[in-house]
């Protein structure tokens, strides 16, 4: 098995450089990388890029929150620096997005893998429990978890596993029920090979192309998801900066300082952007070749 | 067809039979809970066990799961202790209201997305696609919150055209009619971007197929082509993902209700959520999974009805 | 350029009347991302009135190309980018859409490879053939619709009206082609350009319709041009042939001058490399074409297949462009090669004793057996699903093997092969019935419980080149890993014993590497059988080994395959729907109907009368690319029944040409067996059916 771990790295990193490389054909592609790499490098030097502690207080600023030399883009109705705040919430959601999203594929991949290969009445009660799972209506899910779990980030991970990994399990079972009559299945059979090696090493390899673009689209709609649930006031608990946090506690003062919800919003909404547009261009040059 | 009607009946109703059961566990397994909830967090342990014993919630769970059946079954929803009054009162009132939302927002999205959808995936790679494609992939990549924001910032704050809040008052300074605008507006954005896509890559998807060839080979032209032949058979793969936005469109809602104070379900849910009425949150989930699960028995049937290999077998 | 020049020449001499369709050095090119492709350098031909042209050739060199180009239809990617397409007299590249949709569908048609996914799912067949009149002769709906119920009855379709009212998944894959057919004739066009239009038609149906199409073209007086990479299949419907490499026309003439007397080396080979009729592995062996079609990318400058020719001779055939010659003293029959002169006279059937397989004395010792064996799926049903019909798949199956032997299995699609091979591997399991393996009872084994020896003893090599080996794995990674789980070897000694297999299928050592993707499909499959060879199994089963490869490929695997029979004294079960093939490799057959065994022998007794009825449709209905070979043809009427039924009789009795009255519904027919072991179920006594075959064949 090691052997086989190891060939498909060194496959995968292979077709990772080709990849890459397409990539770069595609505007929209480019674009949203270039999004989603400006925030990936914002989360991970925040310490350094941030010039204020993200939660400290400034009460003279109260008076007058708008930008200004000092704030650059202004203070919160907690006199907290929003520019601050903005940097440190991508490592939020950077962190929390990612991880939920990958959860979510071990677990759809695995339930998905072992309803399309055994089929029969495994295949029954893994699709039936999916179907279940999404005749919920998302967020009202996420309501329901949240509200019986409590808000903290690990919750909202268990949350995003329920969500998404549903909706997994469709796409891998999918695959999984076409792949496992291909004739390369048949003849692992024929020299006795076990159900887990031909569902992880097998099986499981060719389930990446529609998967990467998948996983894509996901993220954004994850870190939507995240900021919805901040918005509500379900998400993580305060103080730390998360970015649908900051609009629902701004929210209120629209009318007067809106540039306390604003900023906050489009830091969101340019980094889902990013993923949908990388998505995108994933989708496109895997058509092509 | 009504073979297969009567076993997605049946289906309808296991699945209801398991989330109804899923939801009294996660709400009501533990029974002392129940009881501190609703005496809140100030009550005293003796309080709690003793209004645990007076609402019998210390009876074994099996029994009382079939009790609340038989009551929702009857069409007693149970009492809310958010709202404090009976879950029936308040309920159908704001699924209405959300009703009419959800009727206005579908009623805009079901043309727009298949002439958007449609005219984009009818030549893939033209201009129009690409614009059309990327317009759609930011509108529905901006969180509804967000859009919100935007939107409120610009037809509120600064050009003053529309109210900020549709709290569906009358008799204020803003109609009724103008008060749904931006909350139409925003499920609008966020759903419409993904639709269009959908049915764009169904559109493209077809127009590869060899019986478009087949057709554009016959000397037919293009309207003819895409109107005739193509059209019908990319709604077949559409109508499942139209259909299913009807559920989006119902309880997705709740943060577009959030933002602007609208009295609808979605709001309820949260609301109720937040203070821990299980009875509203029960009866609601209910409700809206019922919703679901006819809107998908419905998009099978037209499904069916579309797809001649599936009619005639 | 000289030889645009040169043809053009002889093509105005020749060509009379002024033509339908002319090329003059048309050049297709696709731009891709590697950059511009000239995939057709330089083609010119011409087609008279009601002529039929048929375009030959290997996968890739550009037959589709042409035929699309002729529509004016390339897609995005595909450009004209030189040369002059004219049809009656007019330049296409001139026209504008308006006028091409004028003349598209009306005087220039076009019928597809696939008829299934040709039609429009969702519309009724009646909707889709009355646009065409309602188009291109403006009459109403009524008359248009009876216009077309008189076309779909000039295609044989029985019962027009009912047809009109059905949608395309409602007919046969035979009768979908009949309604494409009808549908392109409606309007009677000049010119019907037909892409392999029988690819992947079961053989009877595909006698069926080139019958059909032989027969309309000159009742509607239509010229064809016939797309095919089968030459049995040309030489039924055509009167002059192109032989289509690389792009460019090697050679072109009367059918059966070029059949009958190939000059270009290209046409050798490929006549070469079928198996014909009346030879078998004894007699002499196939002669594939070596390599295979380069990379349009960088094209050569002189001759395109210089690369696989045998006579190249560098000096002459590489460094100048290649002229094409009239042949002297052949009207109309030209080839492009610069040594055409200095070749050796062809002679195509010869017998290379020294290279054929000798007739050696086996052990005469079972390895596989069959003993009444069914297989009958029956699917189960959920709450969620009603449960669908039982299907029938093997009846009754009484087979055997013998060491060292081939036993070919042939029929049609869905007779059962593909089940039974299932069976045999464990896939499956029986019903009923026994699979006796060497000293195993297998048949109700399935692969999971097999033991290691069993596993070991039995190995398969399946149909399609492209699910044949995992995408993600290199072929190195896909041998090895056979090599260690069926012998049970460390890796170092698995990655020698790999290049050794490798080595033993002609695959160079390189390919270790090498990805599925990066080989071609007669590559793909030698990567399968060093696979299937690495536990030196007793039982091969091959289930359509090489029917998706080309002629030139597919030689050179049932060369392979003889070969490595004979030096590892392996039984093989070979199945197909090739009759010439299994001719050629086989030493016993049988012959499969719908789940049963109608007709059992050595292929000596298979191949000569008696036949059993079937078995006489199905040779008679086999194209064959050898000139005056040509036989009668039965054509079998109706379709295969589904295997969902129970019939009592006979099972081939709703097609059967011979049927001899109710007792062939009613009553299972008697299996006849000879001293010699020849099985034959029919109703009809043996020395009857020998008398039926032989005033047949007269
Ligand atoms: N859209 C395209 N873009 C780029 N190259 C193409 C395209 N279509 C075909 N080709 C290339 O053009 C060449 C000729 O292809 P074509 O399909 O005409 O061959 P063919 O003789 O019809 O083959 P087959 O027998 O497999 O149908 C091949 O090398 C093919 O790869
Ligand atoms: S020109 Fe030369 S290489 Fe080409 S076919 Fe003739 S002999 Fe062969
Ligand atoms: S038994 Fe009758 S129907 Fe069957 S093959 Fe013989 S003659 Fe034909
Ligand atoms: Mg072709």
């Amino acid at each position: 098995m090691a052997q086989a771990e190891q060939a498909l790295k060194v496959k995968s990193s292979g077709r990772f450089w080709r990849r890459l490389k397409l990539l770069t054909e595609s505007p929209i592609g480019v674009a949203g990388a270039m999004l989603v790499l400006f925030w990936v490098f914002v989360a991970i030097f925040a310490p350094w890029l941030a010039p204020y502690d993200p939660n400290a207080n400034n009460y003279e600023a109260l008076a007058d929150p708008l930008p200004n030399d000092m704030f650059l883009l202004g203070t919160d109705n907690q006199g907290r620096d929003i520019l601050s705040r903005i940097i440190w919430g991508s490592r939020t959601v950077l962190i929390v997005a990612p991880v939920a999203t990958f959860c979510a594929y071990v677990v759809g991949c695995i339930l998905g893998l072992l309803s399309g290969y055994y089929r029969g009445w495994v295949d029954s009660v893994i699709s039936r429990l999916a179907d279940i799972l999404l005749s919920f209506p998302a967020i009202v899910l996420y309501i329901l978890i949240i509200m019986r779990l409590g808000p903290s980030a690990i919750n909202v991970i268990v949350a995003v596993i329920f969500v998404a990994s549903p909706q997994i399990i469709r796409i891998v079972r999918g695959i999984t029920l076409e792949q496992r009559e291909l004739d390369y299945v048949t003849a692992a059979k024929m020299r006795g090979e076990s159900a887990i090696y031909i569902m992880l090493v097998e099986i499981l390899p060719n389930t990446r192309g529609p998967l990467i673009v998948d996983s894509c689209l996901r993220m954004g709609y994850t870190t939507i998801q995240i900021g919805v649930l901040g918005f509500l006031g379900l998400g993580l608990p305060p103080p730390d900066p998360d970015w649908g946090g900051m609009v629902q506690e701004t929210y209120s003062m629209m009318s007067t300082w809106p540039h306390m919800s604003l900023y906050p919003a489009i830091a969101i909404s340019s980094l889902v952007v990013g993923f949908s547009l990388l998505a995108d261009g994933l989708r496109e040059i895997s058509l092509r070749d | 067809m009504g073979a297969f009607a009567a076993r997605r009946l049946a289906a309808l109703i296991i699945t209801m039979m398991v989330v109804s059961m899923l939801i009294f566990a996660a709400f009501e397994w533990t029974p002392g809970q129940v009881a501190s909830k609703m005496l809140g967090p100030f009550a005293t342990p003796e309080q709690v066990e003793l209004l645990t014993e007076q609402m019998g919630l210390n009876r074994p769970a099996p029994v009382r799961y079939i009790e609340w059946v038989g009551n929702v079954l009857k069409g007693d929803l149970g009492y809310s202790t958010y709202f404090k009054t009976d879950v029936n009162n308040i309920i159908w009132d704001r699924l209405g209201n959300t009703l009419l939302l959800a009727s206005i927002a579908f009623a805009i999205i079901v043309p727009c997305s298949i002439i958007f959808g449609v005219a984009a995936g009818m030549r893939e790679g033209s201009k129009l696609d690409r614009t059309i494609s990327v317009l759609s992939i930011v509108t529905t990549s901006v969180p509804e919150f967000a859009s919100g924001v935007f939107l409120a910032t610009i037809f509120v704050i600064i050009l003053e055209w529309l109210p900020g809040a549709s709290t569906l008052e009358s008799g204020g300074d803003w109609s009724i009619a103008s008060q749904l605008v931006l909350p139409v507006a925003v499920m609008v954005l966020f759903d419409l971007g993904y639709v269009v896509r959908m049915v764009r890559a169904a559109m493209v998807d077809v127009m590869m197929k060899p019986y478009i060839r087949t057709a554009v080979l016959k000397g037919l032209g293009f309207r003819k082509v895409v109107l005739g032949h193509a059209l019908r058979n990319a709604m077949v793969v559409s109508l499942t993902v139209i259909l299913l936005q009807i559920n989006y469109l119902v309880a997705g809602v709740v943060v577009v209700e959030t933002i602007f104070a609208y009295p609808g379900f979605g709001h309820m849910i949260l609301e109720s959520a937040l203070s821990k009425d299980t009875a509203t949150v029960e009866a609601a989930t209910l409700i809206i999974v019922l919703i679901v699960v006819i809107t998908q028995i419905a998009g099978d049937l037209g499904y069916m009805w579309l797809n001649p290999r599936i009619r005639f077998k | 350029m000289s030889s645009p020049a040169t043809l053009r020449k002889t093509a105005a001499v020749t060509v009379a009347a002024k033509p339908i369709l002319e090329l003059r050095d048309v050049k297709i090119s696709y731009i891709t991302r590697a950059g511009r492709i000239d995939v057709v350098p330089a083609l010119s031909f011409s087609l008279a009135k009601g002529e039929a042209l048929g375009l030959v050739g290997e996968s890739g060199c550009g037959k589709s190309t042409v035929a699309y180009a002729i529509m004016k239809y390339l897609g995005g990617a595909g450009r004209i980018t030189n040369g002059q397409i004219l049809f009656n007299g007019q330049d296409m590249a001139s026209m504008s859409e308006d006028q091409l949709r004028q003349i598209r569908g009306s005087k220039l048609a076009m019928v597809y490879q696939d008829p299934m996914s040709s039609l429009n799912p969702t519309m009724r067949i009646g909707r889709q053939l009355e646009e065409v009149p309602m188009l291109h002769m403006k009459v109403g709906r009524e008359e248009a619709r009876q216009r077309a119920i008189r076309f779909l009855g000039e295609v044989n379709l029985p019962d027009p009206e009912l047809i009109m009212e059905r949608y395309p998944h409602q007919l046969s894959g035979g009768q979908q082609q009949r309604v494409v057919i009808a549908m392109a004739l409606m309007a009677e066009p000049d010119l019907l350009v037909m892409d392999e239009p029988t690819t992947g038609l079961d053989v009877t149906v595909e006698a069926a319709v080139l019958d059909l199409v032989a027969q309309l073209r000159h009742k509607h007086d239509t010229a064809i041009i016939f797309i095919s990479h089968n030459l049995g299949t040309v030489l039924r419907v055509c009167d002059r042939v192109g032989v289509m490499y690389f792009g460019e026309l090697v050679e072109e003439g009367p059918i059966k001058e070029v059949f009958a007397n190939p000059r270009h080396p290209y046409t050798r080979g490929l006549l070469d490399s079928i198996p014909t009729m009346g030879a078998d592995k004894h007699s002499r062996r196939l002669s594939p074409i070596a390599g295979q079609v380069p990379s349009a990318l960088a094209r050569p400058v002189g001759c395109g297949f210089a690369s696989r020719c045998s006579f190249c001779e560098p000096a002459t055939c590489t460094t100048v462009p290649i002229p094409t010659i009239a042949i002297p003293g052949e009207a109309r029959h030209q080839a492009k090669c610069v040594r055409l002169s200095e070749l050796p006279p062809h002679r195509r059937f010869q017998v290379v004793p020294g290279e054929a397989t000798a007739e050696i004395a086996k052990s005469g010792e079972t390895v596989l057996g069959i003993d009444h064996l069914y297989k009958i799926y029956r699917p189960s049903g959920t709450i969620f699903d009603s449960k669908p019909a039982e299907v029938r798949a093997l009846t009754d199956i009484e087979l055997s093997a013998e060491r060292g032997r081939t036993l070919a299995i042939v029929g049609e699609s869905g007779c059962g092969k593909s089940s039974l091979a299932k069976v045999l591997t464990g896939i499956e399991v029986a019903t009923q019935g026994k699979v006796k393996l060497i000293d195993w009872e297998i048949g109700h084994v399935p692969v999971e419980k097999r033991n290691q020896a069993q596993k070991k003893s039995i190995q398969m090599v399946f149909q399609n080149p492209d699910s044949t080996l995992n995408p993600s794995h290199t072929v190195g990674f896909a041998i090895r890993r056979a090599l260690q789980r069926l012998r049970g070897i460390s890796a170092s000694q698995a990655k020698t014993q790999a290049a050794e297999l490798l080595r033993l299928v002609n695959l160079p050592m390189e390919f270790v590497n090498r990805r599925p993707r990066q080989l071609s499909g007669g590559q793909k499959q030698r990567v399968a059988i060093a696979r299937a060879l690495a536990g030196d199994p007793a039982l091969i089963i091959a289930d359509e080994p090489v029917s998706a490869l080309d002629v030139s490929v597919q030689a050179a695997i049932i060369n392979l395959l003889i070969d490595l029979q004979d030096k590892r004294d392996a039984t093989l079960v070979f199945i197909s729907h090739d009759l010439s093939v299994v001719r050629f490799l086989a030493d016993h057959v049988a012959v499969m109907y719908l789940g049963r065994v109608v007709e059992y022998g050595t292929v000596e007794q298979v191949y000569a009368p008696p036949y059993h009825p079937y078995t006489e449709a199905l040779l008679s209905a086999a194209p064959v690319a050898e000139v005056g070979k040509e036989r009668e043809r039965i054509i079998l009427e109706g379709t295969i029944p589904s295997a969902t039924k129970q019939i009592p009789g006979c099972p081939f009795a709703s097609r059967c040409p011979r049927k001899i009255g109710s007792i062939c519904d009613d009553q299972p027919p008697p299996e006849h067996v000879t001293q010699q072991g020849h099985r034959i179920a029919c109703h009809i006594p043996l020395g009857d059916l020998a008398k039926l075959n032989t005033r047949a064949a007269e």
